[in-house]
């Protein structure tokens, strides 16, 4: 038994849990007579919805299939040996719950090393290697495929990346050192740091041919036969691969030197993988590809056994499993149909509201309002941006005048409502305004219909309390910009019931959104953590911290923007209001900033003004500005901050307004845009100790966004 | 208005290789219709000048017209070939002579200047549906003694058409199967085959049928070079006791795709796509279901009438070989030795198999090279018999012909 055997039976034995992917082996003619050749297809004996994975057992079963294949071109049997997929399928890289499971340096090490012993193994056969990459390959998947000889890729292929730095690792099984060797370093930041830092943008079969990552590009309907008849061309000598010369001067320095650039836009240093994964990019211009792989086992191993990868696997896994199956939403078979929407309300938000319930439910939609220039000018709205996603070819003629159809406006609630099952309001934030509303609706829609409120900080059990049927009210409250951002925070009143919440739960299924359960507590999940570590910014400036240093201070989080840039987003004013609404709910804890009152006061939109092309403080901000002389560092301006947003967290765990701390987490990504690789902010604050420190407790247990005890 | 009836031309036409119906066979995991799509695509390939847009019908035969052959296998294996959406297409059934008849009506519609240049083929997988999958025959057919209840068994009739010639006896059949399994090798040796065949990638997850994963195959499957007279002499009769009908001497169930290219001769000029033959003329005739192997002849009667011809200005024939039975009894018909050299010359569907509706399309390619290397001749002709009792025949005349010399 080979030393890579005993490694990856060594493994196997820590996974048992792998689903394993078997490597077979079989020889077929190639055509023109060109000879014998082995064709290895990866299968995981299951269908495309369950994609092919390297564990340790897959990799032992693909290092058996190698030992018969070397055999066999050593002894002059085959002209050459191929590796392929399953159906729809090349391979997705390595099985991460294998990844999850790992306590010991040693063992991360291990991973990195089994995978490179069998892969290279393909590059040193006695005949030319070929990868056919005929369905979505992704990192291990992609990998194996650079250590053969040539390379074909399927124009159908929906999904080909290098997603490592995405989940917090680098390509480390020869992704790094190869990819950059076979493309250039440019276009290899371009794959594993660019396109993974950009929400692991996919490539498409093309792109894999125009980059030069695949040799030659055939169509799916017989990109198998077409590749083999192209092997077969190549091994006769009919066809020559020509490979455009790498630049290993300048060029490098620069591709590195753009690679750091947006590792640091996206990451701020906060985040380890693309700074490893670009310092072995780097390294690779020499050629030396063993150097390669060994400084690849090493990040590896580093990164498996850190928080921040952890993290990333922890919120990928949020997004991807729980994000998809809400935490405590009640049986869907118990909700009812929804085929025709009511919209109360005709401004923007609503427009908004009414066009996503549009594309994805293609049901009626009838806006309301209170007069009818209000109404007219909603739905132009919509029209006009069904003319843009016409324009863009997003949809077609015909789909565009069958949502055009689906849409109307009317004054008259009675018209408009009478036969809608899920009505939302999205007018003024007054609770008096809502409860209205609410009743105005209730007279005229049918009995079982939803009411469901926008609301950002209102009580949606005081919105029903006035209602003759105050079970079939739900918050329903989207972020803004309502198109981009996944997260819906689905709230249960005092009074809701089961059938009302599936419903809900059901319609935002339907929307394509992130739901999230919460209780019907001051301002939900995002927005309270929000305004709290907004308002936490504030006081320091407001105490005397200059404003770039309070700023500055929490660049290491890697939000999307700075607080000062997204209170501008927001809006100043409707900052202030909701800081002034939690202020009301919890006055020890939320203030309310003078400066930011000031700054509303006298009309400004921002903070910033943008004349030499990056933001600079406004003057007339600066003027308004009262400041204390309590001038804080950076590290303690963050301390604060993050011992707010501890607190806050502990509090709302203790009250119950999310299941568990995952669900604020999810809210954090899907809703604020805080970044993967801290897991949302729980991870970080139990991995830096803040959650202790402040609560006395982590609010996870260790292993599910940490390296097991 | 007045018309002029157009040639047609047969431009080309290509085949998957051929394989052996059943758990262990090649094409086992394999769909009919990627069978199909596979070898439009090829076709179109080899004929870069012909602009898919230009393509007027795609015409696919099937005789069991359910699952993957079902949903108007014309049109969906157009869409999945990749052919244009304003392409339209449908589906065929005669059967056996389904790609035949794929051939002969899109040809037909040709001549009338409906269509300028169309794909016609077929496709039978019969391992994924057997002969007689779903169907249902109506009782009358036996209470009214329509016909004899032999008439849905093949093998039977090709007994039955034995006892019609009781001079074409087993030995006869035998000898005539060796022969094509020979002529057969012989044809693969000299290349002959392969250049019209698609090759087509096969996946097997069953270990039992041979090594796993993705495989191509480029041969066909059911031949069985080397067969001599005593290894067919002790094979059972399973149609009838002391019968003559054997494995040996009758096509196999077999899974496999054909397509063709069929155009006016003007488009093909114009469109500088090869004219590998000329149509002549095509008929079909029925006969008693229970002797359906007779088929052939009246349906030949009929063709060489309507182009004016006899029998003896034919000098290369395709014939079908579904039973041995059936070629010979064409031939003692019209007075043509067993051996005669213008019959088969490559071998026939004994050796190669003859996966039910697809078979018409590789009797003329088949055809169509033997044109291209013997330019005396000038008319071939290429037949069949169908289940049913029917017989189909197409005349066609060689482009290539250099006159009497």
């Amino acid at each position: 038994m080979s030393t890579t055997a005993e490694l990856l039976q060594q493994a196997s034995a820590q996974f048992p849990d792998e689903v394993v992917t078997s490597a077979h082996v079989r020889h077929l003619d190639l055509p023109f007579g060109a000879g014998r050749f082995a064709l290895i297809t990866l299968d995981n004996g299951l269908d495309h919805t369950k994609p092919t994975t390297f564990g340790p057992a897959s990799l032992a079963n693909l290092n058996t299939a190698i030992d018969q294949v070397e055999k066999e071109a050593a002894d002059g049997g085959i002209v050459g040996a191929g590796i392929t997929g399953k159906p729809f399928i090349f391979a997705v890289g390595a099985d991460l719950k294998g990844v999850e499971i790992l306590k010991e340096h040693e063992h991360a090490l291990a991973i990195g090393k089994g995978g490179h012993e069998v892969f290279k193994r393909l590059a040193k056969l006695a005949v030319p290697t070929f990868a056919y990459y005929n369905g979505a390959a992704m990192g291990g998947g992609v990998e194996v495929g650079l250590h053969c000889s040539y390379r074909t890729v399927s124009k159908a292929i929906p999904a080909f990346s290098l997603p490592e730095v995405f989940l917090g690792l680098v390509p480390g099984w020869g992704g790094c050192a190869l990819l950059p060797n076979l493309i250039g370093a440019d276009k290899a930041v371009s794959v594993i740091i660019e396109n993974s830092l950009n929400q692991n943008k996919q490539l498409k079969g093309q792109q894999v041919f125009d980059l030069g990552i695949a040799d030659a590009l055939f169509e799916g309907a017989d990109f198998l036969e077409q590749s083999l008849l192209w092997t077969a061309q190549v091994l006769k000598g009919d066809v020559t691969v020509e490979r455009p010369v790498i630049d290993r001067g300048e060029a490098w320095d620069q591709a590195v030197a753009r690679g750091r650039f947006i590792a640091d836009s996206k990451v701020h240093g906060a985040a380890p993988a693309a700074y490893r994964a670009l310092d072995i990019i780097e390294a690779a211009r020499n050629g030396d590809l063993q150097q390669g792989f060994d400084a690849e086992d090493q990040a590896l191993a580093d990164l498996i056994m850190g928080g921040e990868l952890r993290a990333g696997l922890y919120a990928f896994n949020l997004v991807q499993k729980r994000g998809k199956r809400p935490a405590g939403a009640p049986d869907k078979n118990l909700a009812r149909p929804v085929t025709k929407v009511g919209v109360v309300g005709a401004g923007l938000m609503a427009s908004q509201l009414a066009l996503l319930f549009l594309r994805r439910l293609e049901v009626p939609v009838v806006l309301t309002d209170i007069d009818q220039e209000r109404v007219d000018k909603g739905v132009g709205y919509v029209h006009a941006e069904i003319d843009k996603l016409l324009g863009k070819g997003r949809i077609n003629q015909d789909k565009a005048n069958r949502l055009k159809a689906l849409v109307s406006g009317v004054l008259d609630k009675a018209e408009g409502f009478s036969d809608a099952d899920f009505v939302i309001e999205a007018v003024f934030e007054e609770i008096g305004v809502k409860q209205q509303v609410f009743a105005e609706v209730e007279a005229v829609a049918p009995a079982h219909a939803i009411l469901a409120t926008n609301t950002s900080s209102l009580s949606v059990s005081e919105m029903a309390s006035k209602l003759k049927h105050p079970e079939r009210v739900v918050g329903f409250h989207f972020f803004n910009p309502v198109a981009v951002l996944p997260l819906l925070e689905i709230v249960r009143g005092e009074k809701t019931d089961d059938a009302s919440l599936a419903t809900a739960f059901a319609v935002a299924k339907k929307l394509k959104k992130t739901a999230v359960l919460v209780k019907d507590a001051p301002a939900f999940v995002v927005n309270r953590i929000l305004t709290r570590f907004m308002g936490e910014i504030q006081n320091v400036i407001d105490e005397g911290t200059p404003v770039e240093v309070a700023e500055k201070a929490v660049e290491p989080l890697g939000l999307p923007m700075s607080p000062l840039v997204l209170l501008e987003l927001v809006g100043p004013a409707i900052g202030l209001h909701v800081s002034e609404t939690l202020h009301g709910a919890f006055p020890e804890r939320f203030t309310v900033s003078p400066n930011l009152k000031a700054v509303v006061e006298a009309g400004k939109r921002g903070f910033y003004v943008y004349d030499s092309g990056k933001p600079e403080l406004d003057p007339e901000v600066a003027a308004l500005l009262k400041q204390g002389d309590s001038v804080l560092t950076e590290e303690q301006v963050r301390e604060r901050v993050l011992d707010a947003v501890a607190q806050e967290i502990g509090l709302m765990l203790d009250e119950g307004v999310v299941a568990e701390a995952q669900d604020i987490d999810l809210c954090l990504i899907t809703g604020a845009g805080w970044p993967f690789h801290l897991g949302g902010i729980t991870p970080y604050l139990d991995r830096e100790g803040v959650s202790e420190r402040v609560t006395g407790r982590k609010f996870l247990a260790p292993g599910v966004a940490s390296v097991p005890a | 208005m007045p018309r002029t009836v157009r040639d047609v031309v047969f431009v080309d036409g290509v085949r998957t290789p051929f394989g052996k119906a059943g758990p262990k066979g090649i094409y086992h995991e394999t769909r009919a219709d990627d069978l199909v799509v596979k070898a439009i695509r090829e076709l179109l390939r080899r004929n870069p000048g012909l602009d898919p847009k230009k393509i007027d019908e795609v015409a696919i035969a099937a005789t069991t017209q359910i699952g993957d052959q079902g949903l108007t296998l014309g049109r969906t294996a157009g869409i999945l070939a990749g052919l244009p959406q304003s392409v339209p297409g449908y589906s065929i059934d005669r059967m056996c002579a389904g790609a035949l008849t794929a051939v002969t009506t899109t040809a037909g519609s040709i001549a009338f200047g409906a269509y300028d240049a169309v794909i016609a083929g077929g496709v039978e997988h019969m391992g994924r549906h057997p002969m007689g999958e779903g169907v249902d025959p109506n009782p009358r057919f036996v209470s009214e003694k329509l016909v004899d209840e032999s008439a849905l068994f093949m093998g039977m009739t090709a007994e039955n058409l034995h006892d019609r010639y009781p001079t074409i006896t087993k030995q006869r059949a035998d000898e005539y199967a060796v022969r094509s399994q020979e002529k057969a090798a012989k044809a693969y040796a000299d290349g002959k085959i392969q250049q019209d065949l698609v090759p087509i990638s096969v996946r097997r997850t069953n270990p039992e049928a041979g090594e796993t994963g993705w495989g191509l195959v480029t041969a066909d499957e059911p031949m069985r070079p080397g067969t001599t007279l005593e290894s067919l002499s002790g094979l059972k009769t399973p149609f009838r006791v002391h019968g003559r009908v054997t494995a040996g001497n009758a096509a196999g169930l077999n899974d496999g795709a054909t397509a063709s290219i069929i155009a006016s001769e003007d488009f093909a000029r114009e469109n500088d796509l090869p004219v590998k033959m000329r149509l002549v003329s095509y008929a079909f005739a029925g006969v008693e279901p229970e002797v359906m192997g007779y088929g052939p002849i009246p349906a030949t009667e009929k063709a060489l009438a309507k182009a004016g011809l006899s029998i003896e200005d034919i000098n290369l024939f395709e014939i079908n070989e579904a039973f041995a039975v059936q070629v010979l009894a064409f031939l003692e018909h019209y007075g043509i030795a067993d051996d005669d050299a213008r019959v088969n010359q490559y071998g026939g569907a004994i050796a190669f198999g003859h996966p039910l509706a697809s078979s018409g399309v590789r009797l003329m390619t088949q055809l169509a090279r033997q044109f291209e290397e013997q330019p005396h001749v000038r008319y071939g002709l290429t037949t069949m018999c169908v289940g049913f009792g029917m017989g189909a025949t197409v005349i066609w005349e060689n482009p290539h012909f250099e006159g009497d010399k």
